[in-house]
């Protein structure tokens, strides 16, 4: 047995009287291996993710200012004036906002373009790559970008609009404008990368379905509806799921949307300040509050997965309301 | 069969080790080579104008090698960077700029910041004006954490091409003359609104606001948002209101381009001769300048300020107790600091000298800016700069100043009106100074 592959040692071989040091080398390899090979992205995810996880916990526990040095254990106090605090909310209402007005549409965008990403194109793999390149450029970049555009007085959109005849926009001082605006950002990113996601779904669909279905006498549109999108539910839920974190921890795009003095406020009156910014508000500057900082750190936690949960919950009883026509996922294999 | 399984666990045991090493490499920062150089590294914001004053440092000191950080950036950027090294103990350099308004909550953890009096800067005292002197001292007097650089004497910058056009005298000291009170300068942007000329009279009313309550503040209490007891006294100090119905009155009469104070939309604004008038602390001129940029050189001019003189901005050289070399540091910091350093500075980028030695130096007092049409920079700013009355800032000062600018700036965009807009700004004022 000089090659020993990663079948456990048999149990009932020869009489263990005297193990050998290889021997017990093997057995150790064999048991413990596996979880040292592991070990390196729980030991990082250890180092980076819980630690950090449960350290803020703790500091959202104290009344920490970030430059002092002795913070006091207060308990619960941070979450009780938080719960209470209106610009709080209001950071969780643009939040939401932004999240409903640019996944809605992203994700529907993302599902039409794999659609027709899915077809017999010429140059296939180039118009699929295509949908890709605004995800590789750098946020920052498209965000100072587009703040540009949606300038009030030099900005391109209102330009456009102008000339169609419509009064100016105020983008960054209007609560609804603005969110419009952002949402924009967030999708011109992140709907070619969800449409890829869909299409490598939809290839593993198996194209005998489709073909029964058009013997049944099924349009693309009804084949489309009842089978592509019941299969796609499991990848469906993944993208929901992602763009949920992603939403909610939204950042960059709003910080960067709003430049100029306070840019961390999201416009004179909060308008599209995200709870990520609220955060680094307190947490940071001005405020320095580094204990309230993680409160609100926290308590996005708790909403991202409450929003998480009940986004997996809507889009099950779509898959199942489509699954149980007929044509539909019952023929499927897997 | 060891073979094998050794050489399987041998991977193993190197893997780990390398996850390890890369894991813990990060800590290390490799600064200074092994031949006894000292790097100093010093963190700034915007334009400090020191580049020439390092080399003639590093060329008298040659075990020093000096690299700046930060420069032109953002002070609101900047600001929370800074504030995160402290708070980390580690990433700050070995001299950091503090801009005045940070200073005060620097000040109540002066454990952060290397005592500069331990370091015999106590015989420096009269190399800065007094109140410079004094602001950079805790509450105690016992320690010192930072030296000055500059002070913001305020003047009041214009566009003579727009003021031509508007049929506005351009010379500096007929337009000076046109507005010794802020209601002189409301008349006259009514005159020049009516004029047409397609700009606004200036960039926005926040700005122009900071001015008036840090000049009335400046000439009155000497204080604005706290008392001198650390109060917020937003509601009931007389110069804060006073400030704010002229800033009310500005924006009534259409004034204002509205453009968020530093904002790509602002610097559009300058590009495209948008406005005619910018509230102008000394270190303004190189932010005109760079925004503005070559094409509009000439264009531009100082006058006075309506009211009576004031002071915005200014910065302060300090060195974190988490420098290693803070025995080198203090010394550069000195050097920077130095009446001679502060005349270089000025020279290359205009700030202010906040020593009266510079102040007075021919170099400073006679000095001309070619971009201003050749504006007597040193006679304008400097000759109000010694008898500048300071204004103190409290705790938050930051926190609540950006609660009121906030509130001009939503009556300015027409969101709230003005007595809406003051009781937003008492009521978020005292809601940030209690956080």
């Amino acid at each position: 047995m000089s090659v020993q592959l990663d079948a456990r040692p048999p149990v009932a071989a020869a009489p263990p009287v005297r193990p050998t040091r290889s021997y017990r080398l093997s057995r150790f390899d064999a048991r413990w291996s596996p979880y040292l090979y592991i070990a390196p992205f729980f030991l990082l995810f250890a180092v980076f993710g819980a630690y950090p996880l449960a350290y803020t916990l703790w500091v959202s526990l104290h009344e920490w200012d970030l430059l002092g040095t002795d913070p006091t254990f207060i308990g619960a106090e941070n979450y009780t004036r938080l719960l209470a605090d209106v610009d709080f909310w209001h950071a969780v209402v643009n939040t939401l906002g932004i999240f409903v007005i640019s996944t809605v549409p992203q994700l529907l965008a993302a599902l039409w373009l794999a659609n027709l990403l899915n077809r017999q194109l010429r140059a296939r793999t180039g118009w699929r790559m295509a949908v890709l390149v605004p995800n590789v450029t750098s946020t920052a970049a498209v965000a100072i970008v587009f703040g540009v555009l949606f300038g009030r007085e030099f900005g391109m959109v209102n330009w456009v609009l102008d000339l169609a005849g419509v009064d100016g926009i105020d983008w960054k001082a209007n609560r609804v404008a603005s969110w419009v605006a952002i949402s924009t950002m967030v999708d011109w990113r992140w709907t070619g990368y969800n449409a890829l996601i869909f299409l490598a779904a939809m290839q593993a669909i198996p194209r005998d379905l489709y073909e029964s279905a058009a013997i049944d006498g099924a349009s693309r549109a009804r084949q489309f509806w009842s089978i592509t999108v019941p299969l796609l539910r499991p990848t469906i839920i993944f993208a929901v799921i992602i763009s949920t974190i992603g939403g909610l921890q939204l950042f960059t795009e709003p910080r960067l949307f709003h430049a100029g003095t306070n840019a961390i406020r999201g416009g004179p009156s909060r308008e599209s300040q995200t709870v990520t910014m609220y955060m680094f508000e307190n947490a940071f500057a001005p405020y320095y509050n580094f204990g309230y900082g993680s409160a609100v750190a926290w308590l996005l936690f708790a909403l991202i997965a409450v929003v998480a949960v009940v986004n997996v919950l809507i889009i099950r009883r779509l898959g199942t309301g489509a699954g149980t026509r007929p044509g539909g996922r019952k023929g499927g294999r897997g | 069969m060891g073979a094998t399984s050794r050489r399987r666990l041998a991977a193993v045991a190197f893997l780990a080790a390398t996850t390890l090493l890369a894991t813990t490499a990060c800590g290390g920062d490799g600064e200074d080579a092994g031949d006894g150089t000292v790097t100093l590294t010093v963190d700034v914001f915007g334009q400090f104008g020191y580049e020439e004053l390092y080399k003639e440092y590093m060329a008298a000191n040659p075990g020093v090698k000096i690299v700046e950080r930060g420069t032109g950036g953002n002070l609101d950027e900047y600001s929370p960077k800074l504030t995160q090294w402290l708070a980390a103990g580690k990433g700050a350099g070995d001299v950091v700029a503090i801009e005045e308004g940070l200073l005060v909550e620097y000040k109540a953890n002066p454990g952060n910041f290397v005592n500069l009096l331990d370091h015999g800067a106590a015989e420096l005292k009269g190399n800065f004006l007094d109140w410079k002197w004094n602001a950079g001292l805790t509450a105690d007097g016992k320690q010192l954490i930072g030296l000055g650089t500059d002070v913001g004497g305020m003047a009041m910058c214009y566009r003579k091409d727009l003021f031509a056009k508007a049929g506005l005298p351009t010379e500096r000291d007929a337009v000076s003359a046109l507005w010794p009170t802020w209601q002189d300068y409301i008349r006259v942007g009514e005159k020049f609104t009516a004029a047409k000329t397609g700009a606004s009279f200036l960039d926005a009313a926040t700005n122009t606001f900071n001015t008036i309550v840090l000049q009335t503040a400046g000439n009155s209490s000497g204080y604005h948002y706290y008392d001198t007891g650390d109060n917020l006294v937003v509601d009931t100090n007389p110069a804060v209101k006073q400030a704010w119905d002229t800033t009310m009155d500005i924006i009534d009469s259409g004034l204002s381009g509205k453009y968020g104070a530093w904002s790509e939309e602002w610097v559009s604004a300058f590009k495209q001769a948008k406005f005619a008038t910018i509230a102008c602390p000394a270190w303004m001129t190189g932010v005109i300048e760079g925004n503005a940029g070559p094409a509009a050189k000439g264009k531009w001019d100082i006058a006075r300020v309506p009211g009576n003189g004031g002071n915005w901005g200014g910065s302060y050289l300090a060195v974190p107790k988490q420098s290693k070399h803070q025995d080198e540091a203090v010394k550069l910091a000195k050097y920077l600091t130095s009446a001679k350093g502060q005349i270089g500075a000025f020279k290359a980028k205009g700030p202010l000298p906040s020593s009266p030695q510079a102040l007075d130096d021919p170099a400073v007092a006679g000095a001309t800016n070619a971009y201003f049409s050749g504006a007597p920079v040193g006679q304008i700013f400097a000759a109000g700069a010694k008898s500048l009355k300071p204004v103190y800032m409290g705790p938050k000062n930051q926190a609540v100043r950006t609660e009121v600018e906030n509130a001009v700036r939503t009556v300015e965009l027409g969101q709230r009106s003005p007595d809406q807009g003051w009781t937003d700004a008492v009521t978020n004022a005292k809601k940030a100074a209690a956080k």
